[in-house]
């Protein structure tokens, strides 16, 4: 399976809301294997992989989160220079528009995983086995 | 200089006022029972014959006009003569559907000029002067009104209308202006561009200001005065009455003088719609008993605020209104503009928003602003920030259409907007507008 769900969660620029959400998770044993945020002046969006993503869909529809699940993939990049700007060549070469993109973390050495959320995931697997770059699976991703 | 422009009215004995005002109150009722079909019906349904009306004592008999009959009535329907012997028309800044026209005779735009004059002269204005009207032209009444009572006392008047700072302030000093009137958040604006450009007010001739159409703190008054070099004086008015210069302010700038010769103060209790006695804060009602085209009977303000008689220290006698404390419904005047908080609710549940939201009004560096937080459900919410921009521009736009100004719109979770029992407190108003 080569799509990875992604948690889109909003979150109000007010204090004490980021450690809010970040203990809610953690105190019901969950991990988070990637995380991103993108801000404003009022608001963020924090994106996550977790290592249980039905149980914190659940938890956040119990809590009263805002979230939407995105589906995304995770991309092993070659750990060298020019690693990722092959990468988006090649999807840029296959039309696929790329609406954002983060480093994943990761422990293997020369290999630096990243995510990406695409148009169109399937047109942009294609594109990166053609190009044979390796993708990473959503167990890889979970680390289950 | 002059004191007074019109030294007869201004200082009339309290009993000549109401001998006036009785009479011209008795010809008033007639004329509009005789040719507003609108107002007879209303008179006819709570059993008042305009011979019922002979003085001022018997106003309270007559029904109340508000707003929303302006609306129902819209265009034509309180129009008291003919169109043809009309001249002019305005209309009201702030709209929920309908805008409010009113039209003016030759007869009603000259003693709506001569209440302007009145103004000019209790700030010290005359025929020497050069007034600078910096209110905006056209259907708004503040730009006509100034305009036609400059004339009137024959000041050289400088038609700038609002906006282009640096030019008015290049007129200011070229033409050597010694009145200026427009909005007080204006002046005060004027008046910090002045120091940016390194100018100070003695290189200026102006002395006096008129300032009007907004609240404004005693504070913002010291604040202008200071910034321009000259004394403030503030003016009211509404379009529905005539514009400007209903009430104005003179030298004591201890409340302003009401032109009780064209218009009958009232103040009410705004739940009961009883007269409440001088002294008490209640609902201003004005009613015009000299306008020909457009004459409002009882016609309530919404405005709150405080009604004192007896000589003046400056000689008037006319009856003295206090600044307006706040309303008796739901409108704000933010940036000169009346909006009200069921239009911007309006256009949120409109585009699919929930009723929970909140309006902030606060005034920054002397300019309002306006935030709206509003809960977006999770339906709305995208996980891509363009989107989430988007969505606030869109509704910031829509918002824009409705009120004629722009918000900052603020998207937040849901149910994160406090829920009260009872009322809910959906607007905060930060502004110190009232002492």
């Amino acid at each position: 399976m080569d799509t990875i769900k992604q948690f889109s969660i909003f979150v109000e620029n007010r204090q004490g809301k980021m450690a809010e959400l970040t203990r809610l998770i953690a105190d019901a044993g969950i991990d988070v294997r990637s995380l991103s945020l993108a801000d404003t002046r009022d608001f963020g969006i924090l994106r996550i992989i977790v290592n249980k993503p039905d149980e914190t869909e659940q938890l956040l529809t119990e809590h009263g989160w805002t979230f939407k699940v995105t589906k995304v993939i995770g991309v092993k990049v070659p750990d060298i220079p020019g690693g990722v700007a092959t990468v988006l060549e090649r999807l840029d070469a296959a039309n696929i528009n790329v609406e954002y993109m983060y480093a994943f973390v990761n422990r293997k050495p020369g290999e630096a995983d990243m995510i990406f959320r695409v148009d169109d995931r399937n047109a942009a697997l294609a594109a990166l086995r053609e190009g044979n770059i390796a993708v990473l699976t959503a167990e890889e991703a979970y680390d289950i | 200089m002059a004191k007074f422009w019109r030294e007869d009215i201004e200082t009339m004995s309290s009993e000549d006022m109401r001998a006036l005002q009785s009479e011209r109150l008795r010809k008033q009722v007639r004329h509009v029972y005789d040719n507003v079909p609108y107002y007879r019906n209303m008179m006819d349904n709570k059993g008042v014959a305009p011979d019922d009306i002979q003085s001022v004592d018997d106003l309270k008999k007559l029904p109340f006009l508000s707003k929303a009959d302006l609306r129902e009535a819209y265009p034509y329907g309180l129009l008291a003569v003919p169109l043809t012997d009309c001249v002019r028309i305005h209309s009201t800044s702030g709209t929920t559907g309908k805008r409010v026209v009113a039209f003016y005779t030759q007869h009603d735009v000259d003693l709506w000029e001569d209440c302007c004059a009145r103004a000019i002269t209790a700030a010290g204005g005359g025929a020497d002067d050069v007034v600078q009207v910096a209110y905006g032209y056209g259907l708004f009444t503040g730009g006509a009104g100034l305009h036609g009572g400059s004339h009137k006392v024959g000041s050289l008047t400088l038609p700038m209308s609002s906006g282009n700072t640096e030019r008015q302030i290049q007129f200011i000093q070229d033409l050597g202006a010694t009145v200026l009137c427009c909005t007080p958040s204006y002046a005060a604006y004027i008046g910090e561009t002045i120091h940016d450009m390194g100018l100070s007010p003695d290189d200026l001739q102006l002395k006096a200001g008129i300032f009007g159409a907004e609240p404004w703190t005693e504070e913002m008054r010291r604040s202008i005065e200071k910034s321009l070099g000259i004394k403030a004086y503030d003016i009211y008015g509404l379009t529905e009455i005539s514009g400007p210069g209903v009430a104005f302010e003179c030298c004591e700038q201890k409340g302003m003088h009401i032109n009780e010769d064209h218009f009958i103060a009232e103040i009410i209790d705004p739940e009961t719609g009883e007269v409440l006695p001088d002294g008490t804060v209640g609902e201003l009602v004005f009613t015009s008993i000299t306008k020909e085209a457009f004459p409002l009977l009882r016609y309530r303000t919404r405005d709150l605020c405080v009604l004192t008689r007896g000589k003046c220290a400056c000689g008037r006698t006319l009856v003295k209104m206090a600044k307006p404390m706040g309303r008796s419904d739901d409108m704000m005047i933010i940036r000169g503009v009346n909006v009200f908080q069921s239009q911007i609710e309006t256009v949120l549940i409109e585009q699919g928003y929930s009723p929970n939201y909140l309006i902030e009004v606060d005034r920054v560096n002397n300019t309002d602003t306006l935030d709206i937080s509003v809960e977006m459900t999770a339906e709305q919410f995208s996980d891509k920030m363009k989107d989430l921009q988007d969505t606030e521009r869109e509704l910031a736009s829509a918002i824009t259409a409705m009120l004629g100004i722009r918000p900052k719109v603020h998207l937040v979770s849901p149910k994160t907007i406090a829920r009260s029992e009872g009322k809910a407190v959906r607007v905060i108003d930060r502004r110190k507008l009232h002492d």
